[in-house]
């Protein structure tokens, strides 16, 4: 086997989230006919991963969605990988954005940043069910893990 | 996340599946060779995303399968430099808090990468921050099944493939004797692909 190309393209979660729900649905006609027992990996790989993408941003995508954030995203002169992790993570506040722009206290200004939340709240459907809810957990850290955020909460 | 990878291999199709639609049965028989396993520098392969081309497929004295050669294009789990991601605390160790994300397991925060100052908690077999304040000290537990958000800082790929047998010379007499105390009787398993991250270190902002 050889690899031509380690790296000839980059995926957004959607394009894997579809990707692998269309070929379950394939897979889901084609048992009715038989059932082969050497597709054990690809089951676990595809059901793992699914599991894992539908939890994130990517699941309530559409194809439309994405031609909109790259035109919405056009006058900010962002890397290619920086408007990836935008799309995948669906940033909500100005300290993620920070994190996945580099330098971006000299590329981007606050206006800049809030409108890029703005954009990407607006553009990317966010969860139905947690459209609901107030944002309270704005100004909190968002890496630690949530008995520790309890602990911050209750402190203050 | 995911990159697509271009490929070229033989693929085998044995002569009881020649009945299948040749594009079927070469599709099957990638996912079944790649699907879930590390490839050696390029990362986690997950499924085939599509076959670019196919070349003439032949059938060689001896073996009545046909064997082609297939470019192909695989949607392959390598997160990039500096990526952030978002996994599941699994457990910790002496050698640092171990994070899923589901599909892939072997990735680690190593102890100087988590937020300074961290202690190893013996009781709990958990990692400890100590967060200094005005008022004093907190502790703050890295929990198993706490969701965390990290920052990819390195990948290790390890060649895992079989080693020959051991060509070391043995004394007659003990030949036949198994060797006593053989420390790597057990075969020692190392993960194929890891993932070495950092925590990521906001500085708090007022509550």
């Amino acid at each position: 086997m050889e690899v031509r190309d380690a790296n000839a393209a980059m995926l957004s979660n959607y394009e894997v989230y579809q990707l692998l729900t269309d070929l379950k649905e394939k897979r889901k006609e084609m048992v009715k006919n038989k059932h082969s027992t050497g597709q054990q990996n690809l089951n676990t790989i595809m059901y793992e991963t699914l599991k894992y993408l539908s939890k994130t941003p990517c699941a309530h995508q559409n194809p439309d969605t994405v031609k909109e954030f790259l035109t919405a995203m056009l006058p900010h002169k962002l890397t290619k990988a920086e408007k990836l992790q935008l799309f995948n993570h669906r940033p909500q506040t100005a300290v993620e954005i920070q994190l996945m722009v580099e330098e971006s206290e000299e590329r981007l200004t606050e206006e800049q940043i809030d409108e890029l939340i703005q954009k990407v709240t607006d553009v990317l459907p966010g969860d139905p069910q947690k459209a609901g809810t107030m944002v309270l957990t704005e100004n909190i850290r968002l890496d630690l893990p949530s008995r520790t955020l309890l602990k911050l909460q209750a402190k203050a | 996340m995911f990159v697509l990878v271009e490929m070229v291999d033989t693929v085998r199709i044995p002569p009881w599946s020649f009945h299948r639609q040749l594009n079927e049965a070469i599709a099957e028989e990638l996912n079944k060779k790649l699907a879930n396993k590390v490839v050696y520098n390029v990362g986690l392969c997950v499924c085939l995303y599509d076959v670019t081309k196919l070349e003439d497929s032949f059938i060689f004295p001896g073996d009545g399968a046909s064997h082609t050669k297939v470019h192909f294009r695989y949607v392959v789990f390598h997160p990039f430099l500096d990526e952030i991601l978002v996994g599941k605390i699994k457990g910790c160790s002496a050698e640092g808090v171990h994070v899923s994300l589901g599909l892939f397991d072997d990735i680690i925060i190593p102890p100087e990468s988590l937020q300074q100052p961290a202690k190893f908690d013996e009781a709990e077999q958990l990692w400890v921050w100590e967060y200094e304040t005005d008022e004093g000290a907190h502790d703050l537990f890295m929990d198993r099944g706490e969701d965390i958000r990290f920052r990819v800082v390195d990948e290790v790929f390890i060649d895992t493939s079989p080693t020959g047998p051991s060509t070391e010379k043995e004394a007659p007499s003990a030949a036949t004797a198994p060797p006593a105390g053989a420390e790597d009787s057990a075969p020692q398993k190392e993960a194929p692909y890891t993932l070495i991250v950092r925590i990521l270190d906001i500085a708090i902002m007022s509550i």
